[in-house]
C-alpha cells in the first residue's frame, strides 16, 4: 500500500534535506572536536542546533539567488551548496580551501554558488545583500537576495538602514533574524529594546513573521511565502527564526551565562534534527533505517573532508600577495 | 617592586582604579561584563578576552554593556564626554572602527577646534589590534596610521604592561579622545607593574635599548621582534638603539632624531600596511629634520601591502619577522657612506 506524503517536498527532497542538515550537524560536531584537539587555528562559531533554518530557507533557492551570511556560516555554506571538503581546506587554513587558505571559517565564499560570504562584521551583509538585490532586480529573473544576521546584530544601523532602503526600492530582500537567544555572553532581551522583530519590521513597513526555527516545515513554509513574494515584485520582508545555539559563542566559550540546565534542555527538547527524523518516521514515509544509513554516509563524507583537509598544502609564499593590487 | 603582571591585568587595574578615584569614569562595551539579561553568571565573560573581568563585582554601576551598536554606544560615549563623563569605550577589535568612525572623525576629533576651544570630549576608545590570532582579514589589522592621521585624535600603542598601565591612567586623565590600542599579541606578556596608580605623559618615546650603530623605530608587538633582532644582531658586534614610540599622536620626534643623529642609521618597523603608515611618516620627518646626520639609506619593514590572510603559514609570512628586521639593520650598516 502506497503511504501518503503529507509534506510539500517529495520523499526525494525530504532525504536531501535531511543528509543536509545533518552534514551540517557532523561538520559542526567534528570541528568541535578537532578545535578542541588543537587542530584548528583561530575564531570558530558553530552553527549546530540551528540547521533547520538554513535548510528550510535554502531549499527555495538556486544559485542565481544571493545570501549575505554571518560569522556563524558553515550552515549556510553547506545549505547553499558550497563544497564540503573545500570549506574544511578552508578552516584548515590550506590551499585549494573554498579561498585559497586567505579567509578561514569567518569569510567562507562562493559566489557561483550565490554565497556572498561569512562575515566577519556584524550587520555587514544588510547593505551588500541590498546591492545583490538590485541587480537581482536589473536582470529581472525573478532572483531574490537573503540577508541572514543574529538577534545581537540586527541591532546594527546597517541592518536598520537596509530595511529602508529595501523598502524604498522595493527591493527583493528577505531579513532573516536568526534569533538564538544570545549575543556572544549576552541575553537577547538585555541587548534589543523591542520584543518583537515583526513590530520592528513594521516600523520599515515590511511584513514580518516569526517561526520556531528548529521546525523544517515551519521555517519551510514562511520562507516559501516571503520568498515568493519577493520574487514576484512583491519587496523586502523579515523573518524571525527563533532557534538555538548547541555550543559556545565560539569555541572555548565555558557559557557560565546559560542557566543551570539550559544545554540538557536544548539538546532534549530542541533538536531540530531529531524533530525531522520524528516527523519522517511518524508519516511513515521514510524509515529509520533509511536515516541511519545517511547518517553514516554523512560520517563517511565527514571524515573524508577533514583527510582532505590534513592532507592537503599549505598556501607558500607566492600565494601571499596574490588577489590583491599592488603597485610597488 | 617586584610584582609582575600581564599587560591584560595592567589594563583591568588600571580601569579599576580610575573607576575608584573618579565616579565620572565609566567603561562600556559589548560583553565587557557579559551574562546581562540571562538567567547564568554575571560578569561571564569580562570581555571577549576576559580583560576586565571582576570589574563589574567591584563597579556595578561603571560597568555597563551595550547592544551591538558600535555607532550608537560609540557615539553616545563622545556625547557623554562632551557632557562632563570620562568614558571607558571599548570597541572589541579596531577592525570594527569602520561601523563608528564618523562619530571619531568628525565628532569626537572635531569638537574641541570646530567649537572655538569650548568643548572637551575626554574619551577613550579601547580596541585590541595587531595579526598573529589567526582571526583573519577582519580581527587582525593594525589601522593605528588611520587614527594618527586625523587632527584632535590621541592615538596610544604600548607594548608592555608598565606602559599601558600608565599610558591607561593618562588617557583616562586626558581631556582629548585617545584611542588606546592594545595588541592581543601581548595581553599574557608581563612585567613589573607599580601597584599605585601612575600615569606616563603622552609624546615620550622610550628608549628600550641602547645601541650606537642604528636606530629603530617602532610600537607594540614590533618592539618585541626587534628586541629579538638586536639579540642576533649583537653577536655579530652591531649594537642597535630602539625607540618604543608608545603615543603615535603626539609623537616625541625629538627622541627619535636625536638617536638617529647619534648613530647614522635608521630602520623605521611598523606592523600597518606599507603606505602611509607609521614608519613612513618618521622616514620622512628624519630626511627632513636630520638628513644630514643619516650615513645610510632608510631601511622600512612592515608587512606586504595585502589584508592579512586566515592561514597561519600565510600570516606568519605576513607579520614582520626579527630576521626581516636584522637584515634591514645589515643593510644600513653595509651600505653606509
Ligand atoms: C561590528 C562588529 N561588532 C562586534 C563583533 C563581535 N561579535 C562577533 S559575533 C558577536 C555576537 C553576535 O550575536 P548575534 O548577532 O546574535 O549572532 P550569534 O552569534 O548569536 O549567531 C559579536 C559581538 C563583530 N564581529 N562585528
Ligand atoms: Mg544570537
Amino acid at each position: 500500500m502506497q503511504v501518503q506524503n503529507p509534506f510539500p517536498l517529495s520523499r526525494d527532497e525530504l532525504l536531501t534535506v535531511y543528509r543536509q542538515m545533518r552534514t551540517i550537524r557532523e561538520f559542526e560536531e567534528r570541528l568541535h572536536i578537532d578545535f578542541g584537539r588543537g587542530d584548528i587555528p583561530g575564531f570558530v562559531h558553530l552553527y549546530a542546533g540551528e540547521e533547520a533554518t538554513a535548510a528550510g530557507i535554502m531549499h527555495h533557492l538556486n544559485d542565481g539567488d544571493r545570501i549575505a551570511s554571518t560569522h556563524r556560516g558553515h550552515g549556510h555554506c553547506i545549505a547553499k551548496g558550497v563544497d564540503v571538503v573545500g570549506m574544511m581546506k578552508e578552516i584548515y587554513g590550506k590551499k585549494g580551501g573554498s579561498c585559497n587558505g586567505k579567509g578561514g571559517s569567518m569569510h567562507i565564499a562562493d559566489l557561483s554558488r550565490g554565497m556572498m560570504g561569512a562575515n566577519g562584521i556584524l550587520g555587514a551583509g544588510g547593505p551588500l545583500i541590498c546591492g545583490a538585490a538590485l541587480a537581482a532586480k536589473y536582470r529581472n529573473k525573478g532572483e531574490v537576495g537573503i540577508c541572514f544576521f543574529g538577534d545581537g546584530a540586527s541591532n546594527q544601523g546597517t541592518i536598520l538602514e537596509s530595511m529602508n532602503l529595501a523598502g524604498v526600492w522595493n527591493l527583493p530582500v528577505i531579513f532573516v533574524v536568526e534569533n538564538n537567544g544570545y549575543a556572544e555572553s549576552t541575553s537577547r532581551d538585555y541587548g534589543t529594546a523591542v520584543d518583537s522583530y515583526v513590530d520592528r519590521a513594521a516600523g520599515f513597513g515590511l511584513p514580518g513573521v516569526t517561526v520556531d526555527g528548529t521546525d523544517f516545515f515551519a521555517v519551510h513554509e514562511a520562507a516559501g511565502a516571503v520568498i515568493k513574494r519577493a520574487r514576484e515584485g512583491g519587496g523586502p520582508s523579515l523573518l524571525e527564526c527563533k532557534m538555538v545555539r548547541y555550543f559556545g559563542h565560539f569555541e572555548g566559550d565555558a557559557q557560565t551565562y546559560r542557566a543551570p540546565g539550559e544545554l540538557d534542555d536544548i539538546r532534549a527538547n530542541h533538536n531540530c534534527l531529531k524533530i525531522l527524523g520524528d516527523q519522517l518516521t511518524a508519516a511513515g514515509i521514510i524509515s529509520q533505517s533509511e536515516l541511519t544509513k545517511i547518517d553514516e554516509e554523512v560520517m563517511v563524507l565527514i571524515e573524508h573532508s577533514v583527510k582532505e583537509a590534513k592532507a592537503a598544502p599549505f598556501p607558500t609564499l607566492a600565494d601571499l600577495t596574490t588577489d590583491v593590487y599592488i603597485n610597488y | 617592586m617586584a610584582r609582575k603582571i600581564s599587560m591584560k591585568q595592567a589594563v583591568n587595574e588600571a580601569l579599576d582604579q580610575a573607576m575608584a578615584a573618579d565616579p565620572t569614569v565609566i567603561c562600556m562595551g559589548e560583553d565587557i561584563v557579559g551574562g546581562a539579561g540571562g538567567n547564568g553568571e554575571m560578569d561571564a565573560w569580562g570581555g571577549v578576552l576576559g580583560v576586565t573581568k571582576g570589574l563589574y563585582a567591584k563597579h556595578p554601576k561603571q560597568m555597563m554593556d551595550t547592544p551591538l551598536s558600535e555607532s550608537a554606544y560609540i557615539g553616545a560615549a563622545i556625547g557623554a564626554a562632551a557632557c562632563g563623563m570620562r568614558p571607558v569605550a571599548e570597541l572589541m577589535f579596531i577592525d570594527f572602527m569602520g561601523v563608528c568612525f564618523d562619530q571619531i572623525f568628525n565628532q569626537a576629533a572635531k569638537f574641541k577646534y570646530m567649537f572655538g576651544g569650548k568643548a572637551e570630549t575626554p574619551v577613550v576608545i579601547r580596541c585590541m589590534v595587531g595579526a598573529g590570532f589567526r582571526a583573519a582579514a577582519q580581527h587582525s589589522q593594525m589601522l593605528t596610521p588611520l587614527f594618527a592621521h586625523i587632527p584632535g585624535l590621541k592615538v596610544v600603542c604600548p607594548s608592555n604592561a608598565y606602559d599601558t598601565k600608565g599610558l591607561l591612567i593618562q588617557s583616562i586623565r586626558d581631556n582629548d579622545p585617545v584611542i588606546f590600542c592594545e595588541h592581543k599579541n601581548l595581553y599574557a606578556h608581563e612585567c613589573e607593574v607599580p601597584e599605585a596608580s601612575y600615569t606616563i605623559p603622552f609624546g615620550e618615546a622610550n628608549i628600550v635599548r641602547e645601541g650606537k650603530h642604528c636606530t629603530i623605530v617602532t610600537y607594540g608587538l614590533m618592539v618585541h621582534r626587534s628586541l629579538d633582532a638586536a639579540a642576533v644582531l649583537a653577536k655579530e658586534g652591531v649594537e642597535v638603539e630602539i625607540v618604543d614610540l608608545r603615543t603615535l599622536s603626539p609623537l616625541d620626534m625629538d627622541t627619535v632624531l636625536e638617536s638617529v643623529t647619534k648613530t647614522g642609521r635608521l630602520v623605521c618597523v611598523d606592523e600597518a600596511s606599507p603606505r602611509c603608515n607609521i614608519a613612513t611618516d618618521i622616514s620622512a620627518q628624519v630626511c627632513m629634520h636630520a638628513f644630514g646626520a643619516l650615513k645610510a639609506q632608510i631601511e622600512m619593514v612592515t608587512p606586504p601591502h595585502t589584508p592579512v590572510p586566515f592561514s597561519p603559514v600565510l600570516e606568519d609570512m605576513y607579520i614582520p619577522s626579527a630576521a626581516q628586521i636584522a637584515t634591514a639593520v645589515r643593510k644600513t650598516i653595509k651600505g653606509s657612506k
